[in-house]
């Protein structure tokens, strides 16, 4: 099938026909007996990763496996916040990694991902986010990562919605700002790599769920047991977010996560008003603006572990009561629509990306409430470890074995619920 | 909001309580005998069941005490409670003690 480009110029062409000619972005495939790889989970994390595979490692005999639809996951639920102004040596490589694939990402996958760059500023409440976040500024520089400090006037110039009085509950008493962050459109990401990666040959595979992963008298992996039957194959390739654990026990692999439920929510659609990302990490509220004119409002996590993609309603009303502070505007806006992800949290806050000591499987996880924005820069560096069978050093410090060894890299002080 | 059964108070709403993670978890009686990676389980290594999950909660906000549940992580519907030091109840006296099921979601899950 030849591939349709899109352009423009194509948008134009194909009006004379109606839009009927459009082909299907991707094929239907169906699993074949046998792959070179296969990744389980096709959210951005695993379809960026077949894509890197097929593309700059030349396997293209492989497959994407996801029990339901791609993109259903935390990819195509998440508030879709983007920056890198973390503050160790370590994220803030991975991260400003993944920030630079981002900038030229429509380009790469011809498919307009809408990355905006628009900004984001998080805000400093008490003493200790201002010494904190001057120290992320610092920190951030010394990595060739932009972060600046605002007053609290340069962020309401920055943010004219924002209410900087003091007679509020946390006033505003300053902000850090990333002029390199911004949004995507989650769903174009999964749908972006899905065409990019089929088009190279790589078999997206949805409603097949992974089951079992089978082991050779070696301990190394040969097969993976689906709803849509069992698939030989030497690679395994595990991003599934908040089931990682689940599928890491089917090899007996203990892997330290916790699985909790993140909820978020849209407001109606109104004209532009605010224009940039605000997030607020002491009193839980992330805010942008989505195209369609909906506020994208994220909340917090729940007290409790959990697979129910829901979670109580109490943790969003916490989350507008801090929105209605911050924003007295939207006070009488209405919420549209809320719904749960289930993220996947290390102790440490960061992810895991790394081989297992299970031969042949390789782990992508962790990512817990921030990794959209990880999306390109992770499914680079995991395509490597598969392919190579050994880690990108960028990628090399995040191992399961920091765990045991004491190489914590913990952004839990700071990025506790951060996006 | 889940409604949670203080075995001490009785129902009461979730927001009273804070959640204490993985019930059952002792901390070794001899740690200076202990390597680094059976530190690294009893630190960091959780369960993270899908399924009915043995958990901590304390009812921070009332009788201050700690207590395990039984849910069902795949509904979070509560299958018991019981008071720390008890032993876990088996599944099916744990399904007669279907205590709170979070409004909304009753008949949802067949104990
Ligand atoms: C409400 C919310 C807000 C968020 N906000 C932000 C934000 O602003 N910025 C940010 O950077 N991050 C944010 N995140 C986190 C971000 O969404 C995730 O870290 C990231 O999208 C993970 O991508 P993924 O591809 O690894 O996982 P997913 O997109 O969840 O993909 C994993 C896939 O694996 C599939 N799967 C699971 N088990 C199996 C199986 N047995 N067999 C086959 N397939 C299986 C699932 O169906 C799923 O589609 C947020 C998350 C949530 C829930
Ligand atoms: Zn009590």
């Amino acid at each position: 099938m030849s591939r349709q480009s899109f352009s423009g110029l194509s948008l134009i062409w194909r009006s004379f026909s109606k839009h009927a000619s459009w082909q299907k972005q991707w094929r239907k495939a169906t699993p074949k007996a046998r792959y070179d790889a296969i990744i389980v989970g096709g959210g951005g994390h695993g379809l960026g990763a077949a894509y890197y595979l097929a593309k700059e490692h030349g396997l293209t005999n492989i497959a994407v496996l996801e029990k339901g639809w791609i993109g259903g996951g935390n990819t195509g639920r998440n508030t879709t916040i983007i920056r890198s102004n973390y503050l160790f040596n370590e994220s803030a490589a991975l991260y400003d990694h993944s920030v630079k694939l981002w900038e030229n990402l429509s380009q790469v996958l011809n498919y307009n991902v809408m990355f905006s760059p628009r900004g984001v500023m998080m805000l400093a409440h008490t003493v200790h986010d201002i010494q904190v976040f001057k120290r992320h500024v610092h920190a951030n520089r010394c990595n060739g990562v932009d972060n600046e400090w605002l007053e609290p006037e340069q962020a309401k110039e920055f943010c004219p919605p924002l209410n900087i009085k003091d007679n509020i509950r946390y006033p505003v008493l300053g902000a850090a700002l990333q002029r390199r962050g911004g949004t995507a459109r989650h769903d174009a990401v999964a749908w972006g790599y899905a065409r990019a990666a089929d088009a190279l040959g790589v078999d997206i595979i949805e409603n097949c769920e992974v089951t079992g992963i089978r082991r050779d008298a070696g301990g190394a992996v040969e097969a993976v047991e689906t709803s849509r039957g069992v698939i030989q194959t030497r690679k395994v390739g595990v991003s599934a977010a908040g089931h990682s654990s689940v599928i890491m026990a089917m090899a007996g692999v203990h892997v330290p996560l916790e699985s909790y439920p993140l909820q978020a929510l849209v407001s109606e659609p109104v004209k532009p008003i605010f224009p940039c990302v605000v997030m607020s990490n002491t009193i839980h509220a992330y805010i942008s603006q989505s195209d369609k004119g909906e506020l994208v409002i994220g909340a917090g996590t729940d007290a409790y572990t959990s697979y129910t993609q829901r979670g109580a309603l109490h943790v969003n009303t916490h989350t507008l009561d801090a929105i209605c502070e911050l924003f007295p505007n939207f006070r009488r806006l209405r919420m549209m629509r809320n719904w749960g992800g289930i993220v996947d949290v290390t102790p440490d806050r960061s992810p895991i990306i790394a081989k297992t000591p299970v031969p042949g499987l390789y782990l992508n996880c962790g990512w817990g409430t921030g990794g959209f924005k990880a999306t390109p820069g992770a499914a680079h560096v995991f395509a490597w470890t598969i392919a190579r069978d050994q880690p990108h050093p960028i990628n090399a410090p995040f191992t399961i074995e920091r765990f045991r060894d004491g190489y914590l890299i913990d952004e839990a002080a700071a990025a506790a619920v951060a996006h | 909001m889940l409604l949670i059964d203080c075995p001490y108070c009785g129902k009461r709403p979730e927001l009273e309580f804070s959640y204490g993670g993985q019930a059952h978890l002792a901390r070794p009686s001899r740690p200076s005998e202990l390597d680094d990676q059976a530190w690294a389980e009893f630190l960091y290594m959780r369960t993270n069941t899908k399924g009915v999950y043995a958990e901590r909660w304390r009812h921070a906000r009332g009788c201050g005490r700690f207590f395990n549940a039984l849910r069902d992580t795949t509904t979070d519907h509560f299958l018991a409670f019981y008071k720390t030091g008890e032993t876990r109840p088996t599944c099916p006296a744990a399904a007669a003690v279907t205590g709170a099921a979070p409004s909304g979601l009753a008949g949802e899950r067949t104990p």
